[in-house]
C-alpha cells in the first residue's frame, strides 16, 4: 500500500458485514435445501426406500424338498439322500468371472471338464441370480480351503444339498433307474414352482415314474443377504413338505443273487411274485454304477460304459427284445388245446424235420434224427419243434396271436416299470403293415417255436410265466409295494386291471403245469439236469434263441462261431408247482443252450427264495451242463 | 508494511477477566466444545460405519488427537504471522503440486500424493485448502477495499493455478474446496455484484467447454448417473441409490446403532468414509441429520461471528473464507449423498474416517481461534 493512502477501515467493516449477512442468507438457504432433501428421502419417500431396502437385504429362496427314500421289501435301503458340498457362482455377483474362475482353480481342483460344463451353463437361459454350479462333491480339504478363501470371492458360494445316492450302485441301476440334473427340456414339463428349489429330476425306472411322490412339495424361506449375495440369517421360513418313502417288492438280496449268478455274462434276470405280480429281482448284467449320473457324468466316463461291447447302459430286463424261442411253448401247448387244434393224446411222427408240402422246404428240428412219436406233453417236455410246427399251422397266425397276446407278448403290461418294450408278436395285419407281404403258413412254422418275427422281453417272459403259473389269473408286474405315508397317491395310480385268462377247460392249465413240470423233473425233460435232486417240484421250459439265422440245412459248429454270435439260453419257469411262489426268466446273452447255461441259473433262483440264500461265502457258480439238450 | 502499521499493539492484555485461561491459551471454548460434541458423535457413527470395528476407531481417535494438536499450535501464531507468510506458503504450495504432477503417486488413476524422502507422505492439496484463502486475503488486503477490477483479476488468477493443478490429478472435490475458498475471499472483500453476475455468466458457458474437454471419463460418468441413477442400478448408479435409500429407509428416528441393514449388510458403498452420513441417517433417521446439521450450523454461526469481530481486513476475509469453505464441505458431502450432487470424492467434515482432511480442518479452525484471541484494541 502506497504511502499517503488510508484504508477506511470502517467502510471495510461494514462491507464485511453486509457480506457476512449475504453469505448468512446462502449458507441458511443451502442447509434448508440439504435439510428439505433430507425431509423428501427419509419422511416423505420413506415407504419407498424402506421397501428398496429389504428387497437388498430379503430374498426369497426356494427349499427343495427331501427327496423320498426306497426300500425294498425287507426295508433295506436302495435309495438315500447324501449331504454333497458344491461351489456355485452366481454370475450377477462377480465382476470378472475369468478371474474368479483362475483364483478358484488356485484353490480347488477343477477340471477342463468342469470348465466346459460351466461355460454351458452360463450360455443358458436361467433365472436370474441363480446360482451355476461349478464343482460338484467338495473333499473335507476342499470345503476347509474355501471357508477361507470365499471371503475374497463375492458371488462364489458353497453350498449343500442332499443328492441322491444308491448304495447298492450296480445292482439297482437297471431296477430302480436314476435320478439326475433336470434339463432344458425337463424344465419345459415340470411345474416351475414346485420345483424351484430342486436340481434333481428322476430320469428313470422308478424314480421316473414315482417322480411326484418323491419329490415332495417346494418350502420358502426369507433370509437376509448381504451385497454380495451372502446369506445371513433365515428370517422367516415355511417348510418344504419331504418326498414319500417308497417300499418296493423288490429283495435286494435276490437281486445281488441274480447279479452274481450272472457275472462275467451278459444276460437278465426277471423274478416276479405270481401273486402279486411283485417284481422279486429285475437284473439286468452288466449294470452301471447309477451314482455317476446323479450329479452329471463326465464325458469320457461316459463314452467308456456307452461304448463298452457289453452294454452296461442297455436295460435287457425292460428293453432287450429277444426271440423267445421254445420258452413260449408252453403257452401255445395251451393255446392248441384250449382252440381245439391238437388233443392231449395225438401223436405224431418226428423224422427230424417238418415240411408243409412233401416237396417243400424242410424245418428242421433241434435234435438231428428227431423224436419220433410224441405226443403234445412229450413235444413240452423234450421241446420238439416237430410237434409244434404242426400244431403252429393247424391253429394258425390268429390264433397264436390271440393266444400270446392273453399271456402279455406283444404289450407292455407292467404297472409302474418306465421304459419297458413291448415286443412283437406278429399277426397278418402287422406282417401286411410292416412287410407289405402276406402271411405265409412258413411264418406260422417259424412262429411256433418262437422263432421268426418273435420277440419278447425278459419281463414279458416272466410276466406270461407268472399267468400261467396263476391259471390265468393276471397280477401286473409292478415294482411298487407300497407308498409309506400318503396312500391317497395310490388311488388311481394305476389303470385297468388285464382280463384274466379263461380256458374252456381249465384242466388245460394242469395240462400245462404239468408239461412244465416233466421239464424238470421228466424222464427226458430238458431240464433234467438242472432240476436234479430239488427238495421241492418246480415247472420250467428251457428255449434257445438264434442270434442269427442258418440256411437251411446248414450245419455249424458251436465252438467255431465266435463267442458273440452263439445262441441266446432262455429258460422260464416257476416254483414250487403246487404253490407257486416265484416266477422267472432268465436269458443269457450268447448262453449256447438254456438246458445247460440258463436253466441251472433259474434252479439257483429258486433255491435262494424258496429254501434260503446262500452264505455269503458260498461260490455261486452255476455249472454249464453242454450234453443236456436243445 | 500492513494494517499493522496504523494499530498499536495491547497484547497480553486480557479482554475480559473470566476469560483469561483461554484467551492465555488462545482457545475459543465454544468452538472447542461443538467441535469436541461433533467429533465424539463422528466416532460413534464411524465404529457403525466400519461395521463395528474397533480399530478403525482407534486410528481415527488417534488423528483427532493429532489434530487438536495441531489445532492449538495453529492457534498460537499471530495471524500477522499467516499474513507474512501467506505469499511463501502459496510458492510452496504451488511447488508442490506441480511436483505431485511429476514425481507424485496415488491409486486409481488418480496422482494425489508426494511421498518426499525425510518427509511423511502428505498431499499438498489439502494444504491448499488453507494457503489459497490466506494468499488471496493477504493480497487484497493490502489495497483498498473493495477491490479493484484488476486485483479481483489477479486474485482469482492466484485462485486458478493451484484449482487447475488440483484438477489435473484429478481431484475434482479438492479444487471444487480450493476453488470456493479463494472464491469466498474475493465475495467478502466486497467484489460488485456486477462482477458476480458477469462470473456466473462465464461459468455456465465455461461448464459446457470443461464437460468436453476438461473432465476425465469417470467424472463425466458421475454427473451422467446421478441424473439417472436408476438407469444403471447394478453399475455406476449403485453407489447413490444405495446410499439414497440407506437415507430414505431410516424415516423419523432411524433403525437404530448398529442397526443399519445398508451398511451393515454391505449395500453402501463407502460406508466410513465419504458416505458416512448415509450411515447417520440410516440409524438415526431424520432426527439424527437434524441435530447434525444444527452442530454443524452452530458451528458455522460461532465461525461467522469469530470473522465478523475480527480486527483486520485480512483477518476478516480468511475467517470468513474458512468458515464459508468448512460449510461447502458439508454442503457437497451432504449433496452428494443424498444425490443432489454428483459424487466429487469428498468426505464429511470431522466425521469421515481419514486424517488428512480433519488435520486441515482442524488447523483451520485453529487460525480462526488465533484471529479471535489475538484481537488488539485500535488505536483509533
Amino acid at each position: 500500500m502506497p504511502w499517503g493512502e488510508f484504508k477506511d477501515t470502517v467502510a471495510e467493516r461494514r462491507i464485511f458485514q453486509h457480506r457476512t449477512l449475504v453469505a448468512l442468507l446462502l449458507l441458511f438457504v443451502m442447509m434448508g435445501l440439504l435439510m428439505a432433501r433430507m425431509y423428501y428421502l427419509q419422511v416423505v419417500q420413506h415407504d419407498t426406500y424402506t421397501t428398496l431396502s429389504d428387497k437388498n437385504r430379503v430374498q426369497v429362496q426356494s427349499v427343495a424338498p427331501t427327496r423320498g427314500l426306497i426300500y425294498d421289501r425287507n426295508d433295506v435301503l436302495l435309495a438315500e439322500n447324501r449331504p454333497v458340498f458344491n461351489v456355485t457362482i452366481v454370475p450377477e455377483r462377480v465382476a470378472d468371472i475369468s478371474q474368479t474362475l483362475s483364483d478358484l482353480q488356485a484353490i480347488l481342483n477343477i477340471s477342463e471338464e468342469d470348465l466346459d460344463r460351466f461355460r454351458g451353463r452360463l450360455l443358458e437361459p436361467r433365472r436370474p441370480f441363480q446360482e451355476i454350479p461349478l464343482r460338484y462333491d467338495l473333499t473335507e480339504q476342499e470345503i476347509a480351503s474355501m471357508a477361507v478363501h470365499r471371503h475374497n470371492l463375492p458371488g462364489v458360494e458353497v453350498n449343500a444339498e442332499l443328492v441322491r445316492y444308491y448304495p447298492y450302485s450296480e445292482l439297482t441301476s437297471h431296477a430302480l433307474g436314476y435320478v439326475g440334473r433336470i434339463n432344458r427340456d425337463e424344465l419345459q414339463r415340470i411345474d416351475p414352482v414346485n420345483y424351484a428349489g430342486t436340481n434333481y429330476i428322476g430320469k428313470s425306472g422308478i424314480e421316473r415314474f414315482y417322480e411326484q411322490a418323491l419329490h415332495g412339495k417346494v418350502g420358502y424361506q426369507h433370509v437376509e443377504t448381504n451385497a454380495r449375495g451372502r446369506t445371513l440369517r433365515v428370517l422367516e421360513r415355511e417348510s418344504p413338505v419331504p418326498g414319500e418313502d417308497i417300499r418296493l417288492h423288490l429283495d435286494i438280496r435276490l437281486q445281488q443273487y441274480a447279479h452274481d449268478l450272472l457275472d462275467g455274462r451278459r444276460g437278465a434276470i426277471v423274478a416276479i411274485e405270481p401273486k402279486t405280480g411283485g417284481v422279486l429281482a429285475l437284473a439286468s448284467v452288466p449294470g452301471f454304477d447309477a451314482n455317476l449320473f446323479v450329479t452329471g457324468i463326465g464325458v469320457e466316463a461316459y463314452r467308456e460304459l456307452n461304448e463298452s461291447l457289453d452294454k452296461p447302459l442297455f436295460n435287457r430286463a425292460l428293453r432287450g427284445q429277444y426271440p423267445p424261442g421254445s420258452t413260449i411253448k408252453p403257452m401255445l401247448a395251451i393255446a392248441a388245446l384250449d382252440s381245439g387244434s391238437t388233443t392231449r393224446d395225438r401223436e405224431i411222427w418226428d423224422p427230424g424235420y417238418f415240411q408243409l408240402k412233401p416237396t417243400g422246404r424242410r424245418f428242421r428240428d433241434w435234435k438231428r434224427g428227431g423224436h419220433g412219436w410224441v405226443n403234445l406233453k412229450d413235444a413240452v417236455e423234450q421241446s420238439c419243434d416237430i410237434y409244434f410246427y404242426d400244431a403252429g399251422v393247424r391253429m394258425g397266425v390268429d390264433v397264436m396271436h390271440d393266444y400270446l397276446s392273453k399271456f402279455g407278448f406283444g404289450e407292455e403290461t407292467s404297472l409302474d416299470i418306465s421304459g419297458a418294450l413291448s415286443g412283437l408278436v406278429p399277426s397278418r395285419e402287422w406282417k401286411r403293415a410292416h412287410r407289405n407281404e402276406p402271411w405265409y403258413p412258413g411264418d406260422s412254422v417259424n412262429m411256433s417255436i418262437g422263432q421268426g418275427f418273435n420277440l419278447a422281453t425278459p419281463l414279458q417272459l416272466a410276466t406270461g410265466t407268472a399267468v400261467l403259473a396263476n391259471r390265468g389269473v393276471w397280477n401286473q408286474p409292478r415294482l411298487l409295494a407300497e407308498i409309506l405315508g400318503d396312500h391317497d397317491f395310490e388311488e388311481g395310480l394305476f389303470g385297468e386291471e388285464r382280463e384274466d385268462i379263461v380256458l374252456k377247460d381249465p384242466a388245460t392249465w394242469t395240462f400245462g403245469i404239468e408239461a412244465m413240470e416233466a421239464v424238470m423233473h421228466g424222464a427226458k425233460g430238458t431240464a433234467r439236469g438242472a432240476a436234479g435232486d430239488a427238495p421241492y417240484r418246480m415247472a420250467g421250459k428251457t428255449g434257445t434263441a438264434q442270434v442269427f439265422s442258418l440256411a437251411e440245412d446248414e450245419e455249424y459248429d458251436e465252438e467255431e462261431v465266435r463267442e458273440r454270435l452263439r445262441d441266446h439260453a432262455l429258460f422260464i419257469g416257476f416254483a414250487p408247482v403246487e404253490d407257486p411262489a416265484i416266477a422267472v426268466a432268465v436269458i443269457v446273452e450268447n448262453g449256447g443252450s438254456g438246458s445247460g447255461t440258463a436253466a441251472p441259473v433259474a434252479r439257483a433262483i429258486f433255491d435262494a427264495w424258496l429254501l434260503g440264500f446262500p452264505a455269503a461265502d458260498e461260490p455261486v457258480l452255476v455249472e454249464s451242463n453242454p450234453e443236456a439238450g436243445e | 508494511m500492513g494494517l499493522r502499521d496504523f494499530t498499536r499493539p495491547m497484547t497480553h492484555h486480557p479482554l475480559s477477566g473470566a476469560r483469561s485461561i483461554w484467551a492465555a491459551l488462545h482457545i475459543d471454548p465454544f468452538l472447542l466444545v461443538l467441535l469436541l460434541v461433533l467429533l465424539s458423535f463422528g466416532l460413534i457413527v464411524l465404529f457403525s460405519g466400519g461395521d463395528g470395528r474397533i480399530a478403525l476407531v482407534k486410528a481415527q481417535s488417534v488423528r483427532i488427537g493429532l489434530a487438536l494438536v495441531v489445532m492449538f499450535v495453529f492457534a498460537q501464531l499471530d495471524p500477522s504471522v499467516y499474513r507474512r507468510w501467506a505469499p511463501w506458503l502459496y510458492a510452496l504450495g504451488v511447488l508442490a503440486l506441480v511436483a505431485v504432477i511429476l514425481v507424485g503417486v496415488g491409486a486409481k488413476g488418480a496422482q494425489r500424493w508426494l511421498d518426499l524422502p525425510g518427509l511423511p507422505r502428505f498431499q499438498p492439496s489439502e494444504l491448499l485448502k488453507i494457503v489459497v484463502p490466506m494468499t488471496v486475503a493477504w493480497y487484497l488486503s493490502r489495497h483498498f477495499l473493495p477491490p479493484k477490477l484488476s486485483h479481483v483479476a489477479l486474485a482469482l488468477a492466484m485462485v486458478l493455478v493451484p484449482v487447475a493443478l488440483i484438477a489435473r490429478q484429478p481431484d475434482l472435490g479438492t479444487s471444487v474446496l480450493v476453488a470456493a475458498a479463494g472464491l469466498f475471499v474475493v465475495f467478502f472483500a466486497g467484489i460488485r455484484w456486477r462482477i458476480i453476475s458477469a462470473f456466473f455468466v462465464l461459468v455456465s458457458i465455461a461448464a459446457p467447454l470443461l464437460w468436453f474437454f476438461g473432465m476425465r471419463d469417470y467424472q463425466k460418468q458421475r454427473v451422467l448417473t446421478l441424473l439417472d441413477p436408476e438407469s444403471d442400478p447394478l453399475g455406476a448408479g449403485w453407489n447413490i441409490m444405495q446410499s439414497k435409500t440407506a437415507i430414505g429407509s431410516g424415516g423419523w428416528s432411524g433403525k437404530g446403532w448398529m442397526q443399519g441393514t445398508q451398511s451393515h449388510l454391505e449395500f453402501l458403498p463407502e460406508s466410513h468414509t465419504d458416505f458416512i452420513v448415509a450411515v447417520l441417517a440410516e440409524e438415526f433417521g431424520f432426527v439424527g441429520i437434524f441435530a447434525l446439521m444444527s452442530l454443524y450450523l452452530l458451528i458455522l454461526l460461532r465461525c461467522l461471528y469469530i470473522a465478523v469481530n475480527a480486527q483486520d481486513s485480512f483477518s476478516r476475509l480468511l475467517a470468513g473464507a474458512l468458515s464459508m469453505t468448512f460449510f461447502i464441505y458439508v454442503f457437497v458431502n451432504v449433496g452428494m449423498v443424498s444425490g443432489l450432487l454428483p459424487v466429487v470424492g469428498v468426505p464429511l467434515p470431522l466425521i469421515s474416517y481419514g486424517g488428512t482432511s480433519i488435520v486441515t480442518l482442524m488447523a483451520a479452525f485453529g487460525i480462526l481461534m488465533s484471529i479471535h484471541t489475538h484481537r488488539r484494541m485500535i488505536a483509533a
